[in-house]
């Protein structure tokens, strides 16, 4: 009885925050390769999902958490992170001339933000800012679905609804109308082989790369986890058998 | 055992003159402790355990940690993902805080049903919920450190409560403050008094432990042990059974850390702290769900913080509220009745709690509310005056039932 009781409180306060992130949009679940205590990042959609990012979204959104040295759990060589950093031109300084300069960037270096600051972004976007991506996935409830219905959730607005001048309709987010206008249309990035570039395939690349940057350590997290319910587990076992030993005799 | 009978002789020698040792074999392999105890009696040791865990992985966050509004966030992030284990230790040290509270609320339940505040043991329970409210107040302040949407919002919602104190309402805020709104001095301060106040915490388990071994652990008949064979010594035989129920706990704390780290937190806590721009609802932790409920549930602002903290000052008088003389609550029919309607009624509390303060939620919470006030304030008086309890066994290890039941 009791212990029934706990488990519902456990799971009334885990649904708790979840159902207040619902409301009444539309959230599409998918199975993610990084759901579930075994589950890992798709290398191959992870580096799609970097260069879906830096064509379409890194106009406007930056990750600055994120540095080019981290690209190594994406599966690129040290050589290929040296060449994807310089391909960023990135503020450094003050020189002896007391002067801040422009140099290519190094792995050691953070993608740079596409804005000086916060009021530079809302200036160029009709006042709305656009959020820092690094841990976008993690401040969102169900984030990856979530993230994956919100660029594919693009629809003409139903009708009695009025969308704003600079506003779009979408229909997984809170409210509907959302000031970014719709970023993916279908085959906006051109993948190296045959990988799918349809608005579902580059959201899901993108999700994929996005979860990484919000929970960077997942996979050594997971492995360590398993590890330690396994270890736990028998440590359980142990120590009930030795207390039903030392208690053998009272009565 | 005196000194001399101690095995080693160099722990001998310092024993004579430093005696930690016999200290330690009185408190813990001397003490006689009733043998029925379940399984519910292992929660004060599990509560103990999550105060170290916090203490430990606490310190060394500290050593990472900036405690200033421009980086605050940043910081915690550069654990996450720079400090070498970071993320561990920060995921043990959120995940430990909510087991703590979980452990700590079943703790309470267990001394609710099974009378344990009742006479000799009513300092021991007082103790008890001074170290709940410095609980409170440790993780309230803790929650504020990483430097979040809700840390930032929480902080301005529950720091604005005591400006309903009529006349120095205003002062203690700015106090509070260190200013005239939740800022750079807030974060300070609340930095320093989280990293004290758990260090007065383990000060008041040590007298609340004193106090327990005064007169020993109450036990689930509720009666008081009768001699020796009543009980048995604590070591070995409640050592490995807390070792045992420690390891069912560290394999529940593992399976969130590792696998579900933020499904206790709020989302919106990763989001920079922004005080221009508020959450769409502001929701404290899981565990001060129920207190919240209880704020919210009454239209003026003074009168929900009295309440609020009317909540936790009845559990100050329970043991004068409760006047039967029976403890247990398996000889207490109709109280055994009331006090699941009281679990249920606080689990009610919690997820209205985290419902928006609108609608039907508004008036469920008025109900949930005066029901837990009910509780303590008439129906635990009434029973004590008219409940017609079951006979009690005559000892522990003689669970015959007794001559006649007491009634009032």
């Amino acid at each position: 009885m009791l212990k029934r009781l706990f488990v519902a409180l456990f799971a009334m306060t885990l649904a708790g925050p979840a159902m207040a992130a619902g409301g009444d949009v539309e959230l599409q679940k998918r199975d993610w390769s990084f759901s579930g205590p075994f589950g890992t990042f798709d290398k191959a959609a992870m580096q799609r999902g970097f260069q879906a990012y830096r064509e379409v979204c890194a106009g406007c959104h930056g990750m600055k958490l994120i540095a080019f040295r981290n690209f190594s759990d994406l599966g690129y060589n040290s050589d290929e992170i040296k060449a994807i950093a310089a391909e960023y031109e990135v503020q450094d300084g003050p020189n002896d001339d007391g002067e801040m300069f422009m140099r290519p960037g190094i792995a050691a270096d953070r993608i740079p933000s596409p804005y000086a600051n916060d009021n530079a972004a809302r200036a160029s976007n009709n006042g709305a800012l656009p959020p820092d991506l690094s841990l976008i996935a993690k401040a969102r409830g169900n984030g990856p679905d979530y993230l994956f219905s919100l660029l594919a959730g693009y629809k003409d607005a139903p009708e009695g609804t009025t969308v704003p001048e600079g506003m779009y309709y979408n229909a997984a987010y809170p409210g509907h109308l959302i000031a970014m206008p719709q970023p993916l249309y279908g085959e906006d990035v051109t993948y190296l082989g045959d990988a799918d570039n349809s608005v579902e395939g580059i959201s899901s690349d993108l999700v994929q790369f996005l979860m990484w940057a919000a929970e960077p350590k997942m996979e050594v997290r997971k492995r360590i986890g398993v590890a330690a319910v396994f270890f736990l587990g028998i440590f359980v076992v142990v120590s009930y058998m030795a207390k039903r030993r030392v208690w053998a005799d009272v009565h | 055992m005196s000194a001399n009978q101690f095995k080693s002789p160099v722990v001998r020698w310092i024993d004579h003159r430093l005696p930690v040792f016999s200290m330690l074999h009185h408190t813990a392999h001397d003490y006689p402790t009733p043998k029925n105890l379940n399984y519910m009696w292992n929660f004060g040791s599990l509560a103990g355990l999550s105060l170290a865990i916090m203490i430990v992985t606490g310190i060394v966050l500290a050593m990472s940690y900036t405690a200033h509004v421009d980086y605050a966030f940043d910081s915690v992030e550069r654990i996450m993902r720079d400090v070498n284990h970071g993320w561990m230790i920060r995921y043990i040290h959120m995940n430990t805080a909510s087991f703590f509270f979980i452990v700590v609320y079943l703790h309470m339940f267990r001394g609710l049903y099974y009378g344990s505040y009742k006479a000799p043991r009513e300092l021991l329970w007082m103790l008890g919920v001074v170290i709940f409210l410095l609980m409170m107040a440790t993780a309230f302040m803790g929650y504020v450190l990483p430097w979040g949407q809700m840390s930032f919002w929480g902080a301005t919602v529950i720091t604005n409560l005591f400006s309903a104190i009529p006349y120095v309402g205003e002062s203690i805020v700015t106090l509070l403050w260190g200013g005239f709104s939740v800022d750079n001095a807030t974060l300070n301060r609340f930095f320093s008094l989280h990293y004290l106040m758990p260090f007065i915490i383990a000060g008041v388990v040590v007298l609340h432990i004193v106090a327990l071994h005064r007169f020993g652990s109450n036990n689930p008949i509720g009666i008081d042990t009768k001699g020796p064979q009543d009980t048995i010594s604590f070591h070995p035989y409640y050592t490995i059974k807390d070792v045992f129920g420690i390891a069912i706990f560290l394999l529940l704390l593992a399976m969130a850390v590792f696998f579900f780290p933020n499904a206790m937190g709020h989302p919106d806590n990763y989001i920079p702290a922004n005080a221009m721009q508020t959450p769409a609802h502001i929701v404290p932790e899981w565990y001060f769900l129920p207190f919240y409920a209880i704020l919210r549930a009454v239209p003026d602002k003074l009168g929900g913080v009295l309440l609020m903290f009317g909540a936790i000052a009845v559990l100050f008088i329970l043991p004068w509220l409760d006047r039967s003389p029976v403890r247990s609550a398996r000889f207490r029919p109709l109280f055994r009745i009331f006090f699941w309607l009281f679990f249920v009624n606080a689990i009610a509390l919690g997820y209205l709690g985290g419902k928006p303060a609108e609608g039907i939620y508004v008036i469920l919470s008025r109900v949930a509310t005066a029901w837990y006030f009910l509780h303590f304030l008439a129906i635990l008086p009434l029973l004590s005056m008219f409940e017609t309890t079951k006979p009690l066994p005559k000892s522990i290890s003689e669970p015959v039932l007794g001559s006649s039941g007491r009634s009032a």
